[in-house]
């Protein structure tokens, strides 16, 4: 029921009935006007419940929000803002919210109680997995996913300032106001539509005034201040190390606004000051779940804040005096007040409403929302008449934050609660309410006096200069649970009662984090936020002890749930990796070339050409090109690393295994490099452009961790090398031509023509291409006669096409990573798949690269025992038995004869095709001993592939062994 | 978590890679034997408290830094060029 006409509305839906809402005010406000009290079914054993708080504490009213793409569960309709079209669900209920066959779940409760699970589907056990927990999951829940991909936007952003304000509440307004008056940069962040905290939803005064015009003004003169940011709609989730804070923005106007959804952001301030207020907390009293029993504060909110009155005779229940305030707030709306129960045998009270003071709730009535109360007073019981009970168990300051770095908050038995134990969060400091300073005047005092000292310390002076406001006494009689018949709930959220706890403490659960774990208490959504405490409390008292013996309570980020796509922002899809793009992309793909990830690199798996039906035979026709004409190969994906300086020479005698330092200018060698402990870490030719200028070429997949290893080398182990180093994979365009036509290809586009005298296998320099200064090198990756030309990236494309196309007049064309890979196979040349971290230079049967002169990274523990000899196992070639025997990478391998079982494996399988050239399908692979073996016949199997075939062990060159193609 | 890097100021921890002990600083000699080694590479203290480690700022300056931090508290006392810890 509204209190008075609103000026504007906009119409949302809930299950499909038209609502109308005010723009501003959360959906749990505009059921409550509209006279909706079911809202939702709980947990576990789905029990009719309502809207019981006006805030991000909310245990109940959890809702679905849209549909489809845009479905999202478990959203809390107290911080869901109405919105023009918003469509909102209830959820876990079936058919429908009032008429949900689950609800005989409650029915069977005493068989459901905490632990049952463990106790009852014990045997037999194959049965858990299969058949319990499907029925139990599917039963318990909260809102489902739509399983279709969330087409929102997320975004993340990074903030930083002088002094982080957490909550604009008055302690929060005051902080913000004392720090920017000073000049400090300051971020004020609430979670509010609207900043004013309690000021917004309580009837008071302050400087003389109504609060939420003294909040106008603040506000005001923050908003004037360019070095004070304000941040509305934002929670502040988690403290991290170092003055981090976590926070979760929720974008104004979002989806429909064509806007980005929530925004997650890493705040990171010098000093941090807590304002976060207080959550009050529910008593467990029997039945006190039933829809229209509420928290007394959230009765406040929406009589003093959105003018909507949560029933039309409302009773109120509580141990402390804002029971009375809520009483007196109701009358002044004109909102009829059925009773005042208040705990306390001494509590005064004045008011045109019947107060039972000693008295307590022990039973309420109503099938789908609250009818009536029954209380126990002195004299006996009574029942009142009522459609919504106001309940206050006393504050629980919000700690929350001071226990993400493991802090824990100590008990004040003044309050009857938790309070933050200082210093719990390096450079964080709390106030007001959080810190157990209950009324407006102490809050506003300490929020002023805080920042003060958090300027201070930050080397400015700030002025306290506090607004007068009301200074009552917070009066409080501790109670925790009422007896009576019928469930007392305590995390509604997750259907713990006070029963499950005292069960758990009747079993021996007597520590407060077996009981949780024994009971669930504490463990939904909501993490307990409002619940821990009542619950330690029964807890303490049903095992016989105080309540700061008992234990104490924690809590972890984040403060409220956050979205893993939010977290994720802007990783989905294209955004989850970036892509890089050769020069000769476009060619490629304008080609047809299918484009493989190489790394975060895209290179051509082949071209195919017109009348080709399967990648197999556009590889055998790229094979035949590099064998019998030219290929064109893009190569500039191989990292490249141009090494500087007067001792470059020696930093690559260090990092490779092999000496560079005898190397000629104008020359290129091949090296291996080692790690530490001995094993492989990169291979590959480095080019001697000057005595003092090399360029290193490392494979694709190692570009980046070769570059950290050499700045490692230069900067921790040997700062005494006089080198440079510096990444220039992005700068040239580099490409293989390759073949026997390869030198005359190449003097179609050099500017001075080559010869075979000027330039012998293994020589590098300088090249004009065109009128563009580039550099030629004379390797192979294929066992022919090749080159390599490189050239500015920016020329790229135009040389590639040039190339391309002049091969494509001899004979010859480009060729992509199938034919690559078959052209190295056939000459049992490596790459990652048999570097891969486990073989040594040994194992690869180059241990006569490492250099006896010198020494090297690796080279002390690749002698070590165990790294070399028989039992290693060593690089072979494997020869299958004709063209229908396929061979497959990953399989292992076998003596004839043995059985294919994990302790027979002599060996394994990393790379395998089908040559042309030889005709038959090659591998590579290792075997134990396999040098040895050259020869002999073993069996291959592939049990996840179910392949077996004998192959022929032989040297890893299978073609023109003695090099002479690559050489003539 | 932030480090502060001589050359950048204060940085997220996004913008380092984590080496690990800062131990691999001493490098023995070829010949030190296998014992000195094994140190070397594989055998560490993993203490609850004070280490020292090597982070690089890679998404930054490029500079490998030895780092001080308490591994209990996650308090991060100072970041050093682990060039100069060597020189
Ligand atoms: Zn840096």
């Amino acid at each position: 029921m509204r209190l008075a006409t609103p000026e504007k509305t906009v119409t949302f839906t809930f299950d499909g009935q038209r609502i109308k809402g005010v723009p501003g005010e959360p959906v749990s406000a505009a059921l409550l006007a509209a006279g909706i009290k079911l809202v939702a079914r709980s947990f576990k054993y789905h029990r009719p419940r309502g809207i019981m708080s006006a805030g991000s504490e909310e245990q109940n009213a959890l809702v679905t929000v849209g549909r489809g793409t845009a479905q999202e569960p478990n959203v809390r309709a107290t911080t869901l803002e109405v919105s023009e079209g918003l469509e909102v669900f209830s959820q876990n209920a079936w058919p429908s919210l009032k008429h949900d066959v689950m609800a005989v779940n409650d029915l069977v409760s005493p068989f459901l109680a905490a632990g049952f699970y463990y106790k009852t589907f014990m045997w037999p056990r194959s049965f858990w997995e299969k058949l319990y927990e499907p029925i139990i999951r599917r039963a318990a829940g909260l809102g489902a996913l739509s399983g279709e991909s969330n087409q929102d936007t997320y975004e993340k952003a990074f903030a930083f300032c002088d002094v982080l304000v957490i909550g604009a509440g008055p302690a929060g307004l005051m902080a913000a106001l004392t720090a920017g008056r000073a000049g400090a940069d300051v971020v004020l962040a609430d979670e509010d539509t609207a900043m004013g905290g309690r000021l917004l939803r309580e009837r008071e005064d302050v400087d003389g005034k109504p609060a939420a015009d003294w909040v106008v003004e603040a506000l005001a003169e923050l908003e004037a201040m360019p070095n004070v940011r304000l941040m509305t709609r934002t929670t502040v989730t988690g403290a991290y190390d170092q003055g981090t804070y976590g926070a979760l923005g929720r974008i104004a106007g979002g989806r429909a606004a064509g806007k980005p959804l929530e925004c997650f952001w890493r705040i990171v301030a010098k000093r941090a000051v807590l304002c976060a207020g207080a959550l009050e907390r529910p008593i467990a009293f029997p039945n006190n779940d039933r829809p229209g029993v509420m928290l007394a504060s959230g009765v406040r909110a929406y009589v003093n804040r959105w003018g909507v009155a949560p029933g039309k005779a409302v009773a109120v229940f509580g141990n402390n005096d804002d029971a009375h305030r809520t009483a007196r707030d109701l009358a002044a709306a004109g909102v009829k007040v059925a009773a005042v129960i208040d705990s306390r045998d001494d509590a005064k009270v004045e008011g045109d409403f019947p107060l039972y003071t000693g008295a307590e709730v022990i039973a309420t009535k109503g099938r789908h929302a609250l009818e009536s109360i029954t209380i126990k007073t002195g004299n006996g019981t009574r029942v009142i008449r009522c459609d919504c009970l106001a309940v206050s168990g006393g504050w629980n300051p919000t700690v929350h934050l001071t226990c993400h770095m493991n802090g824990r908050p100590t008990w004040d038995v003044g309050i009857a609660s938790f309070v933050p134990t200082p210093e719990s969060i390096p450079g964080m400091v709390t106030a007001g309410a959080c810190n157990g300073a209950f009324s407006t005047a102490a809050c506003l005092n300490e929020g002023a006096e805080v920042a003060a000292g958090v300027v201070a310390d930050l080397g400015l002076a700030a002025e306290i200069k506090t607004p007068s406001a009301d200074d009552a006494a917070y009066a409080i009689q501790p109670l925790w649970a009422v007896e009576g018949k019928g469930r007392k709930w305590i995390d509604f959220q997750n259907d713990v009662h006070v029963k499950d706890v005292r069960l758990a403490a009747q079993e021996n659960f007597r520590s407060v984090e077996h009981m949780k774990r024994y009971t669930t208490q504490g463990m939904a959504p909501d993490q307990g936020k409002s619940s821990n405490v009542v619950a330690l409390a029964v807890l303490a008292d049903a095992t016989g002890r105080g309540i700061p013996e008992t234990g104490t309570t924690t809590f972890r980020p984040p403060y409220v749930p956050v979205s893993i796509a939010v977290m994720g922002a802007g990783s989905q899809g294209k955004g989850f990796a970036p892509e890089r793009f050769t020069t000769s992309h476009s060619a490629s793909v304008d080609r047809g070339a299918p484009m493989i990830e190489a790394g975060l690199w895209y290179r051509p798996s082949y071209f195919p050409k017109e009348g080709e039906s399967h990648w197999r035979q556009s590889c055998d026709r790229e094979v035949g090109y590099v064998r019998e004409a030219v290929g064109i190969c893009d190569v500039s994906t191989l990292g490249k690393i141009d090494i500087q300086g007067p001792d470059a020479a020696a930093l690559l005698d260090f990092v490779y295994t092999n000496g560079f330092s005898t190397l000629k200018v104008g020359r290129v060698r091949y090296g291996l490099m080692l790690r530490e402990d001995g094993h492989v870490m990169d291979d590959g030719t480095t080019a001697r452009l000057g005595e003092t200028h090399f360029v290193m070429t490392t494979t694709t997949a190692a570009a980046g961790l070769v570059m950290r290893h050499l700045e490692y080398v230069l900067q921790a182990i040997r700062p005494d090398l006089d080198a440079q180093v510096i990444s220039v994979t992005e700068q040239w365009a580099q490409f293989a031509v390759a073949g026997p036509k390869s030198r005359e290809l190449l003097n179609t586009v050099l500017d001075q023509p080559i010869t075979d005298e000027d330039w012998p296998f293994m020589a590098c320099g300088a090249v004009s291409v065109g009128g563009v200064a580039g550099r030629l090198f004379r390797i192979s990756f294929s066992g022919e006669h090749a080159y390599e030309v490189a050239v500015p990236s920016r020329y790229g494309e135009s040389l590639f096409r040039q190339l391309v196309a002049q091969a494509e007049v001899m004979g010859g064309g480009p060729y992509g990573m199938e034919a690559l890979n078959v052209l190295r196979i056939e000459k049992g040349f490596i790459t990652h798949a048999e570097i891969h971290g486990r073989t040594t230079a040994f194992d690869i049967g180059m241990e006569r690269m490492v250099s006896a002169k010198k020494d090297c990274i690796g080279k002390a523990a690749a002698a070590r025992p165990g790294l070399l000899g028989e039992s290693r196992q060593q690089l072979v070639g494997l020869k299958s038995k004709g063209v229908d025997h396929a061979l497959s990478a990953g399989a292992h391998l076998f003596d004839k004869g043995a059985s294919h079982s994990r302790v027979n494996s002599k060996g394994y399988v990393t790379s395998v095709c089908y040559s042309p050239t030889i005709g038959t399908h090659l591998g590579l692979g290792f075997l134990e001993n396999g040098r040895a073996r050259h020869g002999e016949v073993i069996v291959l199997r592939d049990h996840l592939r179910n392949i077996t075939e004998e192959v022929e062990v032989c040297d890893p060159v299978f073609f023109d062994q003695d090099g002479g193609r690559a050489r003539g | 978590m932030r480090i502060d890097c001589p050359n950048c100021g204060e940085r997220d921890r996004r913008e380092f890679y984590y080496q690990g002990d800062a131990v691999v600083l001493n490098r023995p000699s070829e010949d030190a034997g296998a014992q000195a080694w094994d140190d070397y590479l594989h055998n560490r203290a993993n203490p609850a408290g004070e280490t020292r480690d090597l982070w690089f700022h890679e998404g930054g300056c490029r500079a490998w830094l030895v780092v001080e931090r308490n591994t209990m508290t996650h308090a991060v006392h100072a970041a050093t060029l682990a060039e100069k810890v060597k020189r």
